[in-house]
């Protein structure tokens, strides 16, 4: 049969791709045989910067690595740098970062999963899921001065304090949207076309995504529960978290998990706003450049992200490394492009939530 | 469920004003955080060059000798670390956005004050 088969070139640019990812199918009959990925369209030699600029400076482009989940990178970077110079940060700034963190997981997943309905042509559930996202980013921009890059984490804290009364507002307009976001995910759980679309591709057991190291909803979508919330950062550890899981492993489960962790994320925001600490959101003025190395792990929207920073004392770093969850979870989509139908692959390239710009920097 | 999941949602959108908004008829919507633009008061300013330092787009160019002070608009990324860093704090973000233009010049160009004329009395007092 070897001889049959052909290869059909899938992306860079394609109707279901925010960003530039190739995939070489091998298909036999409408079969995928074998994906072979290249990556490598949107470089932007971000890392290499670090040089260039003060550490302090450099946040502004560490935030600027992903345009979806621009705010954890920040803070993972700021996390990363405060390590290595043994900074305490205020416990306000930890908890006003960690609703900021949860929003932005509420707009990124609102936004994934209008993107998976306009994948599967649900025009109508695309437009409903991103008009609540655009009340989410509202409210960002309210606290915060930007829709989706916030700038307002810095080493040490946060720039300007998101007063009570604001952070009372936007949790109030966040329990005004959530019977909302219980409809929405109601109808991504319930909906016979979302559930014949999406139900039985794309299936990984437990232990092939741990072998396969994948990371975020996608391991999560099968019974893995992956989170590096637990790990306490931030306000996290206070705050009392449980990850989400779902059993069945397959395209659905994954946009199931997304679709509850919109809820938890809200909780989440809830339970930080009422026990929000008060007191100074920054150390002050810092002396002194970062000296040695850190590792600090977040989870982002997409999962697990690490951000390593190493300093020899000066107001310039030597080294920025980051590894994104996208890398971590293109192995485990190979695996799953494997013996799924031609027409099956955009929806299971979309529920890895690929973010390129973010895993080429 | 099943079929008509979605059936309340959009009936409910049919009779519900647009979310969207009439825009340029009606302005946009505007916070007083938003970071729309950013703007010297050039009468304050020392020209140290500081924002043009720290810029992470290197948007800022600044010059002593001719007493100017240019933002490339195209280059700016509104992260106002030149704002925290000014030590005359003259720099500020403004929530409304700049205009488009169909034309350059893309950079705008403020020109400060003649320099006040200091060299000449600490002549008279030599």
């Amino acid at each position: 049969m070897a001889g049959r088969q052909i290869v059909v070139p899938f992306g860079p640019q394609h109707p279901v791709l925010p960003e530039p990812i190739h995939l070489d199918l091998v298909l036999e009959d409408e079969t995928v045989i074998e994906a072979v990925p290249s990556i490598g369209y949107i470089h932007r030699g971000l890392e290499k910067l670090v040089e260039k600029r003060e550490y302090t400076d450099y946040i502004r482009i560490a935030e600027r690595i992903c345009g979806i989940c621009s705010f954890t990178h920040s803070v993972t970077y700021a996390e990363a740098v405060e390590k290595t110079m043994g900074l305490e940060v205020p416990p306000r700034a930890h908890y006003i970062r960690t609703i900021l963190m949860e929003y932005s997981r509420l707009h990124s997943h609102m936004l994934w999963l209008g993107l998976a309905a306009d994948a599967m042509g649900f025009e109508n559930l695309f437009m409903n899921s991103w008009r609540i996202r655009e009340e989410i980013l509202d409210d960002m921009e309210m606290a915060t001065g930007g829709r989706v890059i916030q700038n307002l984490c810095t080493v040490g804290g946060i720039r300007k304090d998101v007063p009570d009364e604001m952070l009372g507002q936007m949790s109030d307009h966040l329990k005004e949207i959530t019977p909302r976001m219980e409809e929405l995910c109601k109808i991504f759980s319930h909906d016979s076309s979302v559930r014949h679309r999406m139900r039985g591709i794309g299936v990984l057991s437990k232990e092939e995504m741990w072998e396969l190291g994948a990371v975020g909803p996608t391991a999560r979508g099968s019974d893995l529960a992956l989170d590096a919330r637990c790990t306490g950062y931030s306000a996290y550890g206070e705050l009392g978290f449980k990850p989400v899981v779902e059993k069945e492993g397959d395209c659905l489960a994954r946009c199931i998990v997304r679709a509850k962790e919109l809820m938890a994320a809200a909780d989440l925001v809830h339970a930080a706003v009422r026990d929000m600490p008060d007191g100074p959101v920054d150390v002050g003025k810092i002396k002194g450049g970062p000296d040695g190395e850190a590792f600090v792990f977040t989870e982002q929207p997409r999962g697990e992200v690490l951000h390593y920073v190493k300093g020899n004392g000066t107001k310039h770093l030597v080294r920025h490394r980051v590894r994104t969850p996208t890398i971590a979870n293109i192995p485990p989509l190979v695996k799953m492009l494997a013996g799924a139908e031609l027409a099956d692959v955009p929806i299971i390239v979309l529920t890895i939530d690929p973010c390129i710009g973010c895993m080429e920097r | 469920m099943g079929l008509f999941a979605m059936t309340k949602r959009a009936l409910a959108n049919v009779i519900a004003k647009p979310a969207t908004l009439m825009y340029p008829v009606k302005p946009a919507k505007q916070f007083e955080r938003s970071r729309g633009m950013l703007t010297i008061t050039i009468e304050d300013c020392i020209y140290c060059g500081l924002c043009s330092r720290h810029c992470p787009a290197e948007a800022i160019v600044v010059s002593k000798e001719d007493r100017t002070w240019q933002v490339d608009r195209l280059r700016c990324i509104i992260c106002a670390q030149c704002v925290d860093i000014c030590p005359k704090s003259c720099l500020s973000i403004v929530p409304e956005y700049k205009k488009s233009v169909a034309k350059p010049p893309f950079v705008d160009l403020y020109q400060g004050p003649p320099a006040p004329p200091k060299p000449e009395k600490k002549a008279q007092e030599e």
